[in-house]
């Protein structure tokens, strides 16, 4: 049997909010999403929250649960005591949309503006190969659900609001390593690109994204320190500047990725040609050919605003609407193919065709 | 022509929750104890080190740790396995030429930067427990840009090991010959726990495997660095082993020098 559990829960907009009391039934194996559920079929239907599968793998409800970051779907009512009242809260760092739904644009922004997987030129895709051992680092960060967690709990934004516009943050850090420690991408600048405008040098590695993260990636020690360190052996480390400088490995002409965004000290010369020093197996032609015409701060048309009545919503039916169905999750002023300038990827051989 | 997709409408306001944190477990304990751990340990070094004495046992060739190498004139005949280099000021170290070296190792480690932005400068004290200070720059400038020398200190930190280890070697030959103590065990237990702490160092599991990009083609390396990786996730917990024996060596060291214990020898 069930027993009756104090709740409080944050209600509100972006105009304000404040913690609201509830009592609510709990039932043995429940999470805390199950809560809110109950709580909207019951005394709160208007309480906003967004999930999806319940199961730790869609990254949506996360909250902050007695005041960590946590998922809804995977924090066991059990893990608290009875008498114990569960605070339940929407993410701090990003702006609140409703109740406990916040606004996590800042994240897809970042996504957008981290450089894509560079295959090489002279491999077709479908002939990639690669040895397990070789990509094995790469696939513990391909198990984030971008959650936002880690963003989320990160103090560098979470507590300086003015530090957004320069730091990428953990999940994009750990993207940025996944791609540099990937045996098939040819980028050699990544580690150049992840302290001059992802903002590597802002992270103090206090670890606190590896405590929220749900699936247990290593984000600091396998992530962030490795990353760091190899921007050490670029920036800072003169024996293995002087190495590259009299062994000339794998020097490359440099394309725009750092551009206009990071004028300053920190921006690394275009000039000096970069190197690789991850086991010397680049090919320099094809990083070359990678590299060429790609422009990663390209600015992408935003579809339009969605076809909205007079009140400013969207129609509920098709009897209301003036089209024939549902609205193109793509918008409807896109059409497919896309057309090439709509697109921030260049396929390695665009010169070709 | 319309789209679902939700359009840019401007700053939007953060939720105006009024705890700075809601965390009721006790997040205060963890700092509180780190702070207590290392203020201790750093008062019991700094005082250990100006005391200039008792630091060398002469029955047992017993070398404390925080006198390795002792270069200063003020060092006894035996203890001075490398030359008496510098005057006896007492503001010098015995160990002037490493006591540094090993200090900036530490405060550089990026274990040890976690555990004192969190427990001395509170940024942040605990995870989605508020920043102390009002802005942040992180390591981005002097003096914290100077965290990315940690692999040269680290570099210095095998040199020092090397001079550890032979301390303890040669404390197995005390002026009657061969012989075997208490304190050659704890020595040596000091010096594969500090040799494990050096090896576990993230520079060391970067340089030793880490920066390269396929380990297939370094079959070698790619085994060092599982190994390192391994003691990697124990970093932590080697920390502050370490600091623990070597206070311990020390004070073995020093209470055997005095005259406050008797060695617990084994063989001679």
């Amino acid at each position: 049997m069930g027993s009756k559990r104090q709740f409080r829960i944050w209600r509100g907009d972006e105009t304000g909010g404040d913690l609201k009391d509830y009592t609510v039934e709990v039932n043995e194996g429940e999470v805390v999403l199950d809560i809110i559920h109950r709580l909207q079929a019951t005394e709160a239907p208007d309480l906003a929250c967004r999930w999806n599968c319940k199961a730790g793998k869609c990254g949506s409800c996360s909250m902050e649960i007695n005041g960590k970051p946590r998922l809804g779907c995977m924090t066991r009512m059990s893990t608290f005591e009875e008498s114990e009242t569960v605070t339940v809260t929407p993410l701090r760092t990003f702006p609140v949309i409703r109740d406990l739904v916040t606004d996590v644009s800042f994240n897809y922004e970042k996504a957008r503006e981290t450089p894509a997987f560079a295959p090489p030129a002279d491999v077709a895709p479908g002939d990639y190969r690669m040895q397990q051992v070789d990509v094995e680092r790469s696939q513990e960060f391909r198990k984030c659900i971008e959650c936002f967690l880690c963003q989320n709990v990160c103090h560098v934004i979470r507590d300086h609001e003015e530090n957004k516009p320069a730091f990428s943050g953990p999940r994009f850090f750990i993207r940025a390593a996944e791609l540099d420690m990937h045996p098939l991408d040819t980028r050699t600048d990544r580690k150049e690109y992840a302290q001059a405008e992802m903002g590597l040098g802002y992270c103090n590695i206090t670890k606190c994204c590896t405590e929220v993260c749900p699936e247990h990636i290593k984000i600091t020690d396998n992530g962030i320190i490795p990353m760091k360190e190899r921007a050490v052996d670029r920036r800072y480390d003169p024996l293995v500047r002087l190495g590259s400088k009299i062994f000339r490995r794998g020097e490359t002409p440099q394309n725009s990725v750092t551009s206009a965004r990071a004028a300053g000290p920190a921006t690394p010369s275009t000039s000096a040609g970069f190197h690789s020093h991850a086991g010397g197996s680049h090919d320099s032609r094809a990083e070359a050919q990678a590299q060429s015409g790609v422009n990663w701060h390209r600015e992408v048309p935003h579809p339009t605003a969605p076809a909205v009545d007079e009140r400013g919503k969207l129609p509920l039916t098709e009897l209301t609407f003036d089209r024939a169905a549902a609205p193109s999750p793509f918008g409807d002023d896109v059409s497919f193919p896309l057309p090439p300038e709509h697109l921030n990827f260049a396929h390695p051989e665009q010169d070709k065709h | 022509m319309t789209s679902t997709a939700t359009r840019p409408r401007g700053a939007r306001a953060r939720a105006a929750i009024a705890a700075k944190t809601l965390r009721t477990d006790r997040w205060w304990f963890a700092p509180l104890i780190t702070v207590v751990g290392l203020t201790a340990w750093v008062a019991y070094a700094t005082v250990r080190v100006y005391l200039h004495n008792w630091y060398w046992v002469e029955d047992f060739h017993y070398l404390t740790p925080f006198y390795s190498p002792c270069i200063t004139d003020r060092c006894v005949e035996g203890a001075a396995h490398f030359g008496r280099i510098l005057p006896d000021w007492w503001i010098i170290p015995e160990a002037a030429f490493t006591l540094p070296f090993l200090l900036l190792f530490r405060l550089t480690c990026y274990y040890y930067r976690k555990a004192y932005y969190r427990s001395f400068w509170l940024s942040p004290p605990a995870c989605a427990v508020p920043d102390g200070h009002q802005t942040y720059s992180g390591e981005t400038r002097f003096p914290l840009l100077g965290q990315n020398l940690h692999r040269y200190f680290f570099y210095a930190a095998v040199i020092i090991s090397l001079i550890n280890s032979w301390d303890a070697v040669l404390a197995f030959h005390s002026p009657k010959g061969f012989g075997f103590g208490l304190g050659n065990l704890i020595l040596i237990g000091n010096v594969v726990m500090l040799w494990a702490y050096t090896i576990s160092c993230h520079s060391c599991r970067h340089i030793i495997g880490g920066r390269l990009k396929h380990f297939s083609k370094h079959p070698l390396r790619y085994r060092a660095w599982t190994f390192v990786s391994w003691l990697n996730v124990r970093h932590m917990q080697l920390a502050w082993i370490t600091l623990g024996t070597l206070a311990l060596t020390d004070f073995y060291v020093m209470a055997v020098a005095a005259d406050w214990i008797p060695d617990l020898r084994f063989i001679n």
